[in-house]
């Protein structure tokens, strides 16, 4: 081992220059100049490529980052933090910043038909183009060259009567053609004449297809006849910030507040499609909260949501804690041989057994469905029926989840020292008393903040819902995707990804709204679970 | 005043004879309704897993046919017709390919924990031995974080990943001079790719472990940490050399954690892994049950079997393991 000073588990004097970490040798001082190097030469490489391709977003975050791991080696002072760079700077670009970018998003009106800038939806309808009406018009031929490009021979007549031919391939320039024969050549150029049947077999492409480049283009669109040339249909002007239809001769000016181009004197319902990416305030939380077909799904869906919360951890709370008592008592033979069988569904992955259920309740084939309906001659509607459905959710999540329930149960009760049943018993108490009031509330103590999270994780449970009712059966009579057994978090993530509905739009906007009204509930739980944990927090000598 | 101390010893008494001298009868009865409930349990917990089974040895794969106990089974080859099929049919594995999803879910499962477990007790590490500036703040910052209904957060973990993807050709146009590079190793953390999946569960994970294993560390005494330090260890010294094999246990504890926490994701696999070659095992067994629903059940169970059984098997042998190593970092905070 080297003699080195070290003063790592002491915190520097502040003003000290040293190093926290104490001398350290030529070999590791240059291993870790040379590693921040290198990779703050990757990062420079990948901020100047987002850079070039207007990623402003990933700019920022890499920046950043590559800011802080600069920061955490080259400040002494910060030496503790280079063992929690790693993880930290990682959880940066993969937590924290897609945090900052759903809350950015919250108060935007990103989503379907506001999915691009305004920049980018300028230069997206500027692609556009129009035959316009009063254009001129060519009598066309179909020549192919040996790479299989398609071009067009054009012939039309000046006002004078002359003439006037163009050859016109696809993505080049179209050439007049000075002196032409009477007939079109068999090859021109590169290119060959095609014969009749060709011309007919290539229609289909051809009519998609836009003969010469920039400004000056050709087109025959729909079969027609007659080929003719296309002008670009809409020009947008930056600082009167308006876009002006060529086709039409109408003006169509941007709403900065809607994220729309409107017509002069028109209404947002003829606006330009599609609209722009804006920041709308708190436009998406008013609507949630303003909006009857809105708000109406959001009350239902909550209700359930803490409802099945609730009632899911109570039950599995109270069946594992029975399962603990029953199998920690001594009249149970092999109780380690039963605990292990009952703990069994706890280890199964849950896509497994959540579709093994699917399966056994199945409406029609299910096994489970099959006996209940022998036996009380009743086929429960486990899918169809909302009340039926929610059942069928509660079973399942019981069978998942109390065998957890029952091996932290079963330790707490173990924890409870026997001495405070013994003085209950002598102050004359009867088994039935000192559950409810020794053991209930001392396990309470310390299951208690295992209960909250359990509760945390059981109110974002998309899992199980989406494999076993994927939300289902819908609720009748409102616009949006929503069903009887929907959670919050499936709700907002069909509203966000537009489900498997195809006439539902996606509006990450409004669902990162109802996000942001999650995460602020789970915070304010996380806290307190937090100030629970704390008081164990100030007994550990450590802390 | 003299009658208190008589009545204690006579409930003593009572209290003697009903927890240890238990009257036969009573033992009886106690015995028997205990012993219902935990038959009745049982029941409950392995009648899914006796159906998986049994729809996994039945040689017609669909649901409709099913029953609790296999029926129409003659001969050792009808019990492994699922089987079969699911990992030697070459048309089968044409549509699902099974052996990709298992090395996927292998490779995604050993790479991310590895690298959970290491950044986790590099930074429980410095949590728990130094004082900063911000060490509380971090803290609960952490633990908050993992508050956030992350699912949502996908739409920009979608876009970053989409970003990267577009890195391996944009550098070589943007900076020519950097094109003696072979900059397509960033095409294996990018979207549908087991490198992006990777590092989001890496990312993703740091919250409770750290708290976990933090909480074991805090157990360890600094009395270690400081003869080392009389002796002229660097901190690194006294990490790697003393602290990390003391912090085996809850190593163990934080890696099955992460390990079996990996192999079973399913949300984020599914929306980051898009191409059925680079599914992941549990990906890939919802794909039999989606397409439909009903023809391909006996192999769904086959896949459930050979899937679940060592996840269950891991569990089993390390439950108490598990159980003290959550408890004990869980209370230590």
């Amino acid at each position: 081992m080297t003699t080195q000073i070290d003063t790592a588990l002491t915190p520097p004097p502040s003003g000290s220059s040293t190093s926290g970490q104490g001398s350290i040798s030529v070999i590791g001082l240059l291993a870790r100049y040379l590693g921040l190097a290198a990779f703050n030469a990757m990062a420079l490489t990948f901020i100047y490529t987002f850079l070039q391709d207007d990623n402003l977003n990933l700019v920022v975050v890499f920046s950043i980052i590559t800011l802080l791991a600069n920061i955490v080696i080259f400040v002494p002072r910060l030496w503790p933090l280079r063992w929690i760079a790693p993880g930290l700077l990682l959880a940066l670009l993969f937590v924290i910043y897609p945090i900052v970018y759903t809350v950015v998003t919250a108060f935007s009106n990103y989503g379907d038909g506001h999915m691009l800038t305004k920049g980018q939806v300028a230069s997206l309808l500027e692609q556009q183009q129009f035959i316009p009406e009063n254009a001129q018009t060519y009598r066309w031929i179909v020549y192919q060259n040996a790479a299989g490009n398609y071009a067009l021979w054009l012939v039309t007549t000046d006002a004078a009567g002359n003439p006037l031919v163009a050859f016109a391939p696809i993505g080049a320039a179209i050439e007049e053609v000075a002196s032409p024969a009477s007939e079109p050549p068999e090859q021109y150029a590169a290119y060959r004449l095609l014969t009749r049947a060709e011309q007919t077999r290539a229609l289909g492409t051809l009519e998609r297809a836009v003969f010469g480049i920039g400004s000056d283009t050709v087109a025959i669109l729909n079969g027609r006849q007659a080929a003719r040339p296309l002008m670009q249909r809409y020009v947008y002007d930056a600082t009167s910030n308006s876009i002006l239809d060529q086709q039409t001769n109408t003006r169509y000016l941007g709403d900065d507040k809607l994220g729309l181009f409107i017509p002069e004197g028109g209404t947002a319902e003829n606006a330009l499609v599609p609209g722009y990416r804006v920041n709308i305030g708190l436009a998406n939380f008013q609507r949630l909260f303003s909006n009857p077909v809105l708000l109406e799904p959001l009350v239902d869906i909550s209700g359930w949501t803490v409802m099945y919360a609730i009632l899911a951890v109570v039950i599995s709370f109270a069946f594992g804690l029975l399962m603990a008592m029953v199998l920690d008592h001594p009249f149970v033979p092999f109780a380690k041989f039963w605990r292990a069988l009952i703990f069994i569904p706890y280890a199964i992955p849950a896509v497994i057994s959540i579709l093994i259920w699917r399966g056994l309740l199945n409406q029609t084939i299910g096994i489970v469905t099959n006996a209940i309906a022998d036996l009380t001659g009743y086929r429960i509607p486990w899918f169809t029926d909302p009340w039926a459905a929610k059942a069928a959710i509660l079973l399942v999540d019981l069978w998942i989840g109390y065998p957890y329930m029952m091996l932290v149960c079963s330790g707490a009760l173990k924890a409870i020292p026997t001495e405070m049943y013994e003085a209950a018993a002598v102050d004359g108490a009867k088994p039935w008393h000192s559950f409810w009031k020794i053991t209930l509330p001392m396990l309470l103590i310390s299951v208690g903040p295992l209960l909250i999270a359990s509760f945390m994780f059981t109110f974002n449970n998309y899992l199980l819902i989406e494999l076993l009712t994927s939300g289902n059966p819908p609720i009748p009579g409102i616009t949006a995707t929503a069903g009887y057994t929907d959670l919050l978090i499936n709700y907002t993530y069909n509203l966000a990804f537009g489900a498997n509905n195809a006439n539902t739009q996606a509006d990450y906007g409004y669902a990162s709204a109802i996000t942001l009204i999650i995460f602020a509930v789970m915070v304010v739980i996380a806290l307190f679970n937090y100030r629970f944990v704390a008081r164990w927090e100030r007994i550990g000598e450590n802390v | 005043m003299s009658s208190r101390p008589r009545a204690k010893v006579r409930v003593q008494e009572d209290h003697a004879s009903t927890s240890l001298i238990v009257s036969s009868r009573e033992r009886f009865f106690g015995t028997t309704w205990r012993m219902i409930l935990v038959l009745l349990a049982t029941a409950f917990a392995l009648l899914p897993v006796v159906f998986v089974f049994s729809s996994a040895i039945n040689p017609a794969g669909t649901l409709t046919t099913q029953t609790l106990l296999p029926r129409g089974i003659e001969s050792l080859s009808d019990m492994t017709t699922n089987f079969r099929k699911l990992m030697f049919d070459a048309e089968s594995l044409a549509v699902f390919p099974f052996w990709n999803w298992v090395v996927n879910s292998a490779i995604v499962s050993v790479t991310s924990t590895t690298l959970i477990v290491l950044s986790t007790i590099l930074s429980a590490y410095a949590f728990s031995r130094f004082r900063f500036y911000g060490r509380k703040t971090l803290l609960l910052g952490i633990m908050l974080l993992q508050a956030f209904p992350n699912l949502l957060a996908m739409i920009a973990i979608f876009l970053i990943l989409l970003e990267i993807g577009r890195l391996s050709t944009a550098i070589p146009q943007v900076l020519p001079f950097l094109s003696f590079i072979d900059w397509s190793f960033l095409n294996l953390f990018v979207l549908n790719a087991l490198g992006g999946l990777i590092l989001v569960y890496v990312a993703g994970s740091a919250g409770l472990n750290t708290w976990l294993m933090k909480g074991f560390l805090d157990t360890v005494p600094r009395e270690i940490d400081e003869s080392a330090k009389v002796d002229g260890a660097t901190a690194w010294q006294t990490f790697w050399m003393l602290i990390f094999p003391l912090a085996r246990p809850m190593i163990v504890v934080i890696g099955v954690i992460a390990f079996i926490g990996t192999f079973n994701d399913f949300v984020l696999a599914r929306i980051i892994l898009r191409d059925k070659e680079n599914w992941t095992v549990m990906v890939g067994l919802y794909s039999f049950i989606n397409e439909q629903f009903n023809r391909d059940w006996g192999m769904f169970a086959a896949g459930a079997v050979v899937a679940g059984t060592p996840i269950v098997i891991m569990y089993l042998l390390l439950q108490d393991h598990l159980a003290r190593g959550l408890t004990s970092g869980a209370v230590k905070g």
